[in-house]
């Protein structure tokens, strides 16, 4: 940024750069939070009466199972064949997991050098979008065919998929300059690196997380989805395997483990959020 | 007081020019203003919203180089930031991830130095913030955080404290206040003050001298020596003297406003 900016402290407020991602962090104000006993039983009746529910009418209107198989058939082939998906779970963790690493730690560099420079930026910017945009489902055959029916091609649909969310998201908090802090550094004589770290990284952070939380979502889908192009195993091929054999409780419950995961992502980021990006709710 | 003419000032500002060049065509913003400030001297500049006290006072502290002249500090030219210059930005500007002890920790993480934790707790004793420093900027009413900001300012005992609006944000209460607190300060340690305020009560009861500068671009257009001794109460404020000497100086601002002479040529041509 230019040397000579002086900060216009009333607009500054309205609009530097905060809301030009895809969520924002109320992301981290709103959401799960410490619930009173009331809300809880509340939470608990509703859930009895929707599930409950469920498990009647699927019943009563003797809905087949190939379609819909009731709550109870569901939870008790969750449990019974547990044994049998749990190593596919750890597949797929190993392939979320790594593939988010790469494309986490890539896409934050990333970020962090290319907005350093404007110019780069500029010209980057198109590239990484289309990144974000293309579904990176769509390359598995063509990795599966390069790469053979391993971990390989799911890992790299991973990361490709995580680490343009991660980027973009990061970028947008390390465009936020607020030039009175960055004043404020350089007038104790700061380096751009401790510009960076001081001042920069920790006002991306809630932005970070998001673009983290983001792309773990959707490495998550990347992952599932893949495994259920080609290769035997994963969460992904025990769906296309439970289906083909019309094993619907079965199917249902690793639907069920897959929901459960996302949403232990969620739960994960929003508390790092709120432990260490909260200033700014 | 000594307006600074005798010796060496403390600060000196010689045929400050400053030009800024936007996309919309350069903007000159400070036209061969000269200043000077005697060691210990409050000086106050006021002027109309625009007219480039904070390009000013920017220059002064060395974060941006001028277009030409010079800024002097002790007789030698200021380049960059330097280390006896303290600068209190025009909010409070603390670091809202950080609560107010590292606030105050903040200048001395960038320079590798140890903070003087002795002098720190006096200061924040001083201006009541005692107790206060695992809170948050978001916990502090706006006048603690500009306080929080004058402690991080003096933490590093500069000879030369430039403030810029500082008091701006708060009401009038918390103003008064801030400004009784500033004086107390001074009196404590005195050490050399350029004030920035759109206040001209303000710029009275703090100043030994108070500097009038031109709608843009800036220029010194008028200087107005104010004798009260101090510490000054509330009561010098209500007395003759001073509600003619505000009057004299509105009147230059507004006047200065409607007038055409104040606008140069320079400005387009540049
Ligand atoms: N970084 C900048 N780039 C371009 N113009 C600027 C910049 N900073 C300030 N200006 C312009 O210079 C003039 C003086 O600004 P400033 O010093 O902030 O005035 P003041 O503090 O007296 O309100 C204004 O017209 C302002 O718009
Ligand atoms: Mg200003």
């Amino acid at each position: 940024m230019s040397s000579d900016a002086i900060p216009e402290f009333h607009k500054a407020k309205a609009g530097d750069g905060r809301d030009v991602s895809l969520t924002n962090l109320s992301a981290f104000s709103g959401g799960p939070g410490v619930k009173s006993g009331r809300e809880v039983a509340a939470i608990v009746v509703v859930a009895v009466i929707v599930i409950g529910g469920l498990e009647f009418a699927l019943r009563f209107f003797e809905v087949p199972q190939y379609i819909m198989p009731p709550p109870s058939l569901i939870a008790w082939a969750l449990f019974d064949e547990f044994p049998l998906i749990a190593p596919h779970l750890g597949y797929t963790l190993v392939e979320l997991l790594s593939g988010f690493a790469i494309g986490a730690v890539v896409g934050l560099i990333l970020a962090a050098v290319v907005t350093q420079f404007p110019f780069a930026e500029k010209i980057v910017a198109p590239y990484i979008l289309l990144l974000v945009t293309t579904p990176m489902l769509a390359l598995v055959p063509l990795l599966i065919l390069r790469f053979g029916f391993g971990y390989t091609p799911r890992i790299i649909a991973v990361a490709l998929a995580a680490g343009p969310m991660v980027m973009i998201n990061a970028a947008t908090g390390f465009r936020r300059v607020d030039s009175a802090k960055i004043a404020l550094a350089r007038s104790y004589g700061a380096s751009t690196l401790q510009i960076f770290w001081k001042i920069r990284a920790p006002m991306a952070l809630p932005m970070i997380l998001v673009g983290l939380m983001i792309g773990a979502i959707f490495g998550l889908l990347t992952a599932v989805g893949a495994e259920m192009v080609g290769g035997g195993f994963g969460l992904g091929n025990r769906l296309t395997t439970y289906s083909s054999m019309i094993q619907m409780p079965q199917f249902f419950a690793v639907v069920l483990i897959l929901s459960i995961l996302g949403i232990l992502i969620y739960v994960l980021f929003f508390l790092i959020g709120k432990k260490w990006a909260s200033w700014e709710a | 007081m000594n307006t600074g003419d005798a010796k060496t000032p403390k600060l000196g500002v010689r045929e400050a020019t400053k030009i800024y060049h936007t996309a919309s065509g350069d903007l000159l913003a400070l036209d061969r203003c000269t200043l000077h400030v005697a060691a210990n001297e409050i000086v106050s500049v006021v002027g109309p919203s625009g007219c480039g006290k904070t390009t000013l006072l920017w220059s002064m502290s060395g974060l941006h180089g001028l277009s030409d002249g010079e800024i002097l500090l002790d007789g030698k030219p200021v380049t960059g930031p330097h280390p006896d210059i303290g600068l209190v930005f025009q909010e409070a500007n603390l670091l809202p991830w950080r609560n107010l002890d590292a606030n105050i920790n903040f200048p001395f993480e960038i320079k590798g130095e140890k903070p003087d934790r002795a002098w720190i707790a006096h200061l924040l004793d001083r201006v009541g913030l005692d107790g206060f420093g695992g809170k948050f900027p978001r916990e502090l009413s706006g006048g603690m955080q500009q306080r929080a900001a004058i402690v991080r300012a003096l933490s590093l005992k500069p000879s030369v404290l430039l403030m810029d609006e500082p008091f701006g944000a708060l009401d009038s209460f918390t103003r008064d206040e801030m400004n009784r607190l500033v004086e107390e300060i001074w009196l404590d340690a005195p050490t050399t003050i350029v004030f920035i305020t759109h206040s001209i009560e303000e710029a009275i009861f703090l100043s030994d001298r108070v500097i009038v500068l031109s709608p843009r671009p800036g220029r010194v257009a008028k200087e107005y020596p104010v004798p009260f001794p101090r510490p000054r109460s509330m009561e010098i404020m209500a007395t003759r003297e001073v509600f003619d000497l505000t009057n004299a100086i509105k009147m230059d601002i507004v006047g200065g406003r409607a007038g055409t002479k104040a606008r140069r040529p320079a400005e387009t041509a540049a």
